[in-house]
């Protein structure tokens, strides 16, 4: 066993240890325990718990990799999964949390007088919050497998078995717990590397402001900004301009951001998080918190993404392009390279057989000419897959063992945390909002109690069974569940609560057309339920590639949210009213005197 | 409580809504998409201003937009004694 094997171990073995012991502190004795931890979350706390249950495998191991590939078009993804919290905090949260109920679907139920909008807020929260949780179960699996050297489907049933003993024995109140000691593991492993590669680039130990600093080449300051001299770098091999890329038109762009941010807004497993403080004032605080603490790695994710775009192009481009000596000999490789290719996440082919490294934009026609008088046959890095821009950094900036072991540890942690939420809002949408609220009215609460346990052990079986048997479309999923929420969740309750003529007709007509109208465009390029070769594209009927004005299948979402929110109101136009004391209620809702500990009654 | 005040509370609140989601907007879609090409042409730093507002300037206004919120509606919540205490 290498040393770094021994550093992983520790590490991971250490805040697993951590995680049950704090299962065994914070088990749940009661509904309001399991499903709002009792309600008397600080704010603060409650802040940073939000932060580990919003940032996901996604945010910490692809995000800064997207970025670095997509550079100025990857902020939809830092606007989007940030913007949301200002819709969360100003539109919905406050409102919720007087409300003062168990659940989201619990609310729709509520405000809609209507056990049929509970039920299809159940159906569209499950939608949303499986496909996301299925990326969550193979990032635990992937990380296991890439560093502990434990097979795959052994790291999954690990990963499953921790949060099943924190979350089925604590629920809300065990995963808040862990989520804030998973916070903390997950900020560290992320800037410090950060700080090192930063101080290394640029002799600025913020990344922030390193991002926007004077480029140190190898020692030497080289008299330009670290941005434009990514710009001539990339731009040099024929790639796009860094600072301009977009990803698809502005009017993607804009959807995409909008999609993200609804999406955030909407996403139940955040929402029920606002649930847990004790006020409404604490509620409107606690999601400032939350969004300090996710903005410490999303203000530093462009700069990991951008430095180690750099160093890439550096390490393989490391004189004149066109000169012979220009590009790295491949026997001459640093380990971190090697170590990479071995677990395929870089692949190299030598196509011109000079033993060197040729990595450039071969779709660039005036570049591939210039190439060719180079003797260059092609791009040669076949495969960089991004992930590697965050699980390669320490290793490229030379870091030790120790801060390895740590991102191995914050890329489970993250992975775990919002794996534990997602599965909390599903348990609870089943054992509360379907037994409780639908079928068994009469159950007591402590088989309500035993319920809740019961649907949080069979969503982890079955989020469990879909990490093993991916459907093939789980790479790009997570986009989606934010399109979904959007399109249904978000728009429902926010006109619950600022529209007092919304009606029960017109929040569930709303739903469906939000949702279905996403859904179909999305089965449209992907395949209906992601079956390959169903997709239905009609590019003679001008249907073809994104033809809704190019707005990609992930940023449908914003609009199915119009969708949704125009049939919602012309609905609710053409029938009656809301009864009066659902008047009463929207009224409440609105002025926070009066809001007590959430219950289930 | 009177429905009068009711109403005036809920005014004062929308009014807040408008001027900070006014700024959520200008500051991402607005500085960070809409207008990037030309903000670009400013320099911050070592950062294009659009692409600045893009990757951190939005965010960083989105952490100080939730807290002049709750600061505001505690406010409000005094003046119009609707508070939880």
């Amino acid at each position: 066993m290498t040393s770094l094997d021994m550093w992983t171990y520790g590490v991971v073995g250490a805040t697993f240890a951590l995680y049950i012991g704090i299962a065994i502190w914070a088990r749940a004795g009661s509904t309001g325990e399991f499903y709002v931890a009792g309600g008397g979350v600080h704010p603060v706390a409650n802040g940073m718990a939000t932060g580990a249950d919003w940032m996901s495998a996604a945010s910490f191991l692809s995000m800064a990799g997207i970025i670095a590939f997509n550079g100025y078009g990857g902020s939809v993804f830092l606007m989007g999964w940030t913007g949301g919290y200002v819709l969360l905090a100003l539109l919905l949260a406050p409102y919720l949390r007087k409300f003062g109920k168990f659940t989201v679907p619990e609310f729709i139920g509520d405000r809609y007088y209507s056990q049929s909008a509970r039920i299809v807020a159940v159906i569209c929260l499950i939608l949303a919050s499986i496909t996301y949780v299925i990326g969550q179960m193979k990032g635990i699996g992937v990380a296991f497998s890439r560093f502990l050297e434990v097979p795959y489907d052994t790291g999954l049933y690990i990963g499953m078995g921790i949060v099943a003993i924190y979350a089925v024995l604590g629920g809300m109140k065990g995963i808040t717990y862990t989520q804030i000691a998973q916070y903390v593991v997950m900020i560290f492993a992320y800037t410090v590397p950060a700080v090192f590669i930063s101080l290394n680039l640029t002799g600025n130990p913020l990344p922030q402001l390193g991002l926007g600093s004077e480029y140190i080449q190898n020692g030497v300051a080289t008299g330009m900004s670290l941005l434009d001299k990514l710009d001539q770098v990339v731009t040099d091999l024929g790639f796009k301009e860094y600072t301009t890329q977009t990803m698809g038109n502005s009017l993607n762009m804009f959807a995409y951001t909008l999609s993200l941010m609804i999406g955030t807004a909407g996403l139940p497993h955040v929402i029920i998080r606002f649930f847990t403080v004790p006020k409404v004032r604490d509620a409107r605080y606690s999601a400032g918190w939350a969004l300090v603490f996710i903005a410490l790695l999303y203000t530093t994710a462009p700069a990991v993404g951008a430095m180690a775009r750099l160093n890439l192009m550096d390490t393989i481009q490391i004189g004149p392009i066109g000169s012979t000596e220009g590009n790295l000999l491949y026997d001459e490789r640093p380990d971190w390279f090697k170590k990479w290719e071995e677990t395929g996440l870089l692949q190299f082919e030598d196509k011109n057989g000079d033993g060197r490294i040729q990595y450039y934009n071969d779709a660039d026609p005036t570049f591939t000419e210039m190439a060719e008088s180079y003797g260059w046959a092609g791009n040669e890095m076949v495969k960089v897959d991004r992930d590697i821009m965050v699980l390669a950094n320490p290793e490229i900036a030379n870091l030790p063992a120790w801060v390895i072991a740590l991102v191995v540890a914050g890329g489970l942690a993250a992975a775990l945390s919002t794996a534990a939420g997602l599965l909390l809002a599903i348990s609870s949408a089943i054992s509360h909002d379907l037994l409780k609220g639908v079928m068994m009215p009469q159950i007591s609460e402590k088989n309500e109690l035993m319920a809740g346990r019961v649907s949080m052990l069979v969503a982890i079986l079955v989020a469990g069974y879909l990490g093993l048997n991916p459907p093939g479309f789980a790479a790009g999923t997570v986009a989606i569940a934010f399109g979904l929420a959007a399109a249904s969740l978000f728009p429902a309750l926010m006109m619950g609560i600022f529209a007092t003529r919304m009606n029960k007709a017109g929040a569930v007509a709303g739903m469906i057309a939000g949702i279905t109208v996403t859904l179909l465009y999305v089965f449209q390029h992907k395949g209906i339920f992601f079956i390959p070769g169903t997709a239905f594209l009609m590019p003679e009927m001008g249907m073809g590639e994104d033809w809704f004005f190019g707005i990609s299948p992930n940023a449908f979402g914003a609009v199915g949210a119009v969708v949704n929110f125009t049939v919602a109101i012309i609905v609710a136009k053409l029938t009656a009213p809301p009864p009066e004391h659902i008047q009463h209620l929207v009224e409440d809702v609105r002025i926070p005197r009066g809001a007590g500990e959430a219950t289930g009654h | 409580m009177t429905p009068e005040k009711r109403a005036a509370y809920w005014r004062a609140n929308l009014r807040l809504l408008v001027v900070l989601l006014t700024i959520w907007f200008v500051v991402s879609y607005g500085f960070g998409i809409i207008l990037v090409e030309p903000l670009n042409a400013i320099s911050l730093g070592g950062y294009k201003l659009g692409f600045w507002f893009a990757q951190q300037g939005s965010i960083y206004t989105f952490v100080v937009l939730i807290f002049v919120y709750a600061a505001n509606m505690n406010r409000l919540d005094k003046k119009f004694d609707v508070g939880e205490e």
